[in-house]
């Protein structure tokens, strides 16, 4: 019966032409495959933890213990602030929250397209939903770390305010630093694999690069806008101001997330200029 | 007749060989500063390019199955990556009318720590079902795969049948106006082979088009009522199934006594190991150009090595076929020989006394693995020529009964019912 509702098309439904220059974007075809996408993401979920003794217990060990650790080394013994009224732990895991979610997409997402090699040369399906499945997972650990700091500032007596609801926002902001950084990194690791050594030392230097574990306060005022060209001082910043809602964390960089929307805009031209061949290179 | 379900027009496709696959930065780091766009391969090597595909054109019609064989490097599986649109070809048109599905391994995307229902929803999303689609043709595949049992065990624990199994019952299920098949089915036992085969025709039946990738002449012949002959990126032959195989059995046999072995460039593998030359030998150690059957003979196959290798699994073998079918495969693992030392230069010689093959041609190809990394397979490198002989030692040559001669005798004796 399919056959001939197909014998009557006159028109291809496919036309496969050799592309130069920039690819189309086929966000309608993306679309097509959400469920590609859902399943990448659920294969993610469910073998992550496989096998593991603690299981999901990871998601919250791996911030709170970071914490932890700075808040005894750098707040207690070298007496590094919070850079506002609040404790230094809470206004760290505050700044830890998304760092986590950007550090973890980002590593799984700068390799995603190699991880995934077995897919990309035997089924056609639209590239980019290997790095767009990287950054998704975090999601998950985002919000069961995100309840943690509810309980927290619980404990802390820290009300929240009603800048809360920007947090979809500050969320999307650190997915997409995340994502366009990871498209950048996914796309020259199928070439070159020098991205495998680079990533996990990039994100390291990095989170030194941004203000976790000392407050921006540190940083002379003059320099401000150069450290803010690091895109991920503005999603901190702004991650501490909407869930702890202490002014003193100032508003919305705006030069951190221009570099976002540049590194994101570029790193997507640089993967859909790139794609055509990963099945050839990969 | 039908309409056109795939119109290929003019296809090409250039590949650079010695491409910067495992290439690191340090040598590109200059190269990327200057235009980071435009280079996605090292251009400063233009000498080695080659063409996998160069001006394919054919239409497929709606309802029909088409084959394509070729031998090693002619192209067969670039083609079928192009119209699955994993890769781009480098000029040329392609039309497709109809909703595609490919297949081009079985299994692709499996997870070892997912569960085999996991994985029949995981596979069946990469193969571009939707999940109502899974859900609804879900007992129908756990059926297909014979596995109901172990549904809910990690994969990692299946043994490699019940992976493909499990693997091929997902594939089998895909219901695309137009299907793109690789040698999948060279995989799995026997009788789950005969099985798939059984579903893809019924496939056929039920008027879907499909394009079918083999080695196996029985399976095109089977299955395909057109064939098309790829020989170095170029259709040489497209036609009836039966001429075309016919065409490309008479191309190889021309090849085989041409080229060297040595020469030969539709080969694959690694390239630890190359094939240099076969000769075969009778016991006195006189070398023949045929063999005649009941002789006692052995088989050398020469090759040039690029390092000495000891204490590695070594799987040497050749494949014998006639027109159809495979009759044996003679490999140094089934036989317990699998620990031969290679040499920079040197033979495998495997003996082989009473030869029992009846009077014919017979195809047959080389293969080495090296700790089950495949060095170097030439397809149809070389053809015996079997004369008939007195192969009973009864004084009689045995004509053509038959392809497979077995040594025996006859008695007779009384019984009491």
């Amino acid at each position: 019966m399919d056959t001939t509702k197909s014998t009557s098309l006159t028109h291809p439904t496919t036309v496969i032409e050799p592309q130069h220059g920039w690819n189309r974007f086929g966000l309608k075809e993306m679309w097509g495959y959400r469920e590609l996408l859902y399943f990448l993401v659920w294969r993610d979920l469910k073998v992550r933890y496989k096998q593991s003794f603690l299981g999901a217990a990871w998601i919250i060990i791996q911030p709170l213990v970071t914490m932890f650790v700075f808040t005894l080394f750098f707040n207690r013994l070298l007496g590094v602030g919070s850079g506002s009224d609040l404790p230094y732990p809470i206004v760290t895991y505050a700044a830890l929250l998304p760092w986590t979610y950007f550090a973890n997409s980002l590593s799984r997402c700068s390799t995603s397209l190699v991880a995934n090699k077995n897919l990309i040369a035997k089924i056609y399906f639209p590239r980019l939903l290997i790095p767009v499945s990287g950054v998704l997972p975090g999601l998950v650990d985002f919000a069961i770390s995100f309840v943690l700091l509810l309980v927290m500032m619980v404990v802390f007596r820290i009300p929240p305010t009603i800048e809360i609801i920007f947090l979809p926002f500050a969320l999307l902001l650190a997915l997409i630093t995340a994502l366009g950084v990871g498209l950048w990194l996914s796309a020259l690791h199928v070439q070159y694999h020098d991205v495998q050594y680079i990533a996990p030392f990039l994100i390291q230097i990095w989170m030194y690069a941004t203000p976790i574990i000392y407050p921006i306060s540190a940083i002379p005022i003059k320099w401000r806008w150069l450290y803010s060209l690091n895109p991920m001082v503005g999603v901190v910043q702004y991650f501490r101001r909407v869930l702890l809602g202490d002014p003193t964390f100032g508003g919305l960089n705006w030069i951190s997330v221009l570099i976002t929307i540049l590194i994101f805009a570029t790193g997507l031209l640089f993967f859909y200029r790139m794609q055509r061949t990963f099945a050839d290179v990969i | 007749m039908s309409s056109i379900a795939l119109r290929v027009q003019n296809i090409s496709k250039k590949y650079r060989i010695g491409t910067v696959r495992h290439d690191t930065l340090r040598d590109q780091i200059a190269h990327i500063a200057s235009s980071s766009f435009q280079r996605t391969r090292n251009s400063k090597v233009p000498s080695s390019e080659i063409w996998a595909l160069k001006d394919v054109s054919f239409d497929v019609h709606h309802g029909e199955i088409v084959g394509i064989i070729g031998r090693n490097g002619a192209g067969k599986s670039t083609l079928l990556k192009i119209l699955s649109r994993i890769t781009v070809p480098t000029s040329g048109r392609v039309e497709i009318f109809g909703k595609v599905g490919s297949l081009l391994e079985v299994g692709t995307g499996f997870h070892p720590e997912l569960t085999g229902r996991e994985n029949i929803y995981l596979n069946g999303a990469i193969l571009g079902m939707s999940r109502d689609e899974i859900n609804r043709k879900f007992n129908e595949m756990v059926a297909f795969s014979e596995i109901e049992k172990f549904l809910d065990t990690p994969v990692k624990r299946y043994s490699s049948g019940m992976y493909v199994r499990l693997a091929f019952a997902v594939a089998a299920h895909l219901e695309p106006e137009i299907l793109l098949v690789d040698e999948v089915l060279a995989v799995g036992d026997l009788t789950f082979q005969k099985k798939c085969l059984g579903k893809m025709g019924e496939v056929s039946r039920e008027g879907r088009t499909v394009i079918f990738v083999s080695h196996n002449m029985t399976s095109i012949e089977h299955l395909c009522n057109k064939t098309i002959v790829l020989n170095n990126g170029k259709i040489s032959y497209f036609g009836k199934t039966s001429d075309s195989v016919q065409y490309y059995l008479q191309k190889i046999t021309e090849l085989s006594t041409r080229t060297n072995l040595k020469d030969r460039e539709d080969r694959k593998g690694d390239g630890k190991l190359k094939f240099t030359k076969i000769s075969v030998y009778d016991k006195q150690g006189n070398e023949l150009k045929n063999v005649v059957s009941g002789q006692d003979i052995f088989v050398r196959i020469y090759y040039s090595a690029s390092e000495e290798i000891i204490n590695s699994e070594v799987h040497v073998s050749f494949v014998i076929k006639d027109r159809h079918y495979t009759l044996s495969n003679v490999n140094s693992i089934d036989s317990g020989f699998s620990e031969l030392p290679i040499y920079k230069k040197g033979f495998f010689e495997c003996r082989w006394e009473k030869f029992n093959l009846a009077a014919g041609l017979y195809y047959c190809s080389l293969y080495c693995s090296i700790n089950g990394i495949v060095a170097d397979w030439v397809d149809s490198a070389f053809t015996i020529n079997v004369e008939d002989g007195d192969f009973y030692n009864s004084g009689k040559h045995i004509g053509k009964q038959g392809k497979v001669l077995i040594s025996h005798s006859w008695a007779s004796h009384k019984s009491s019912f």
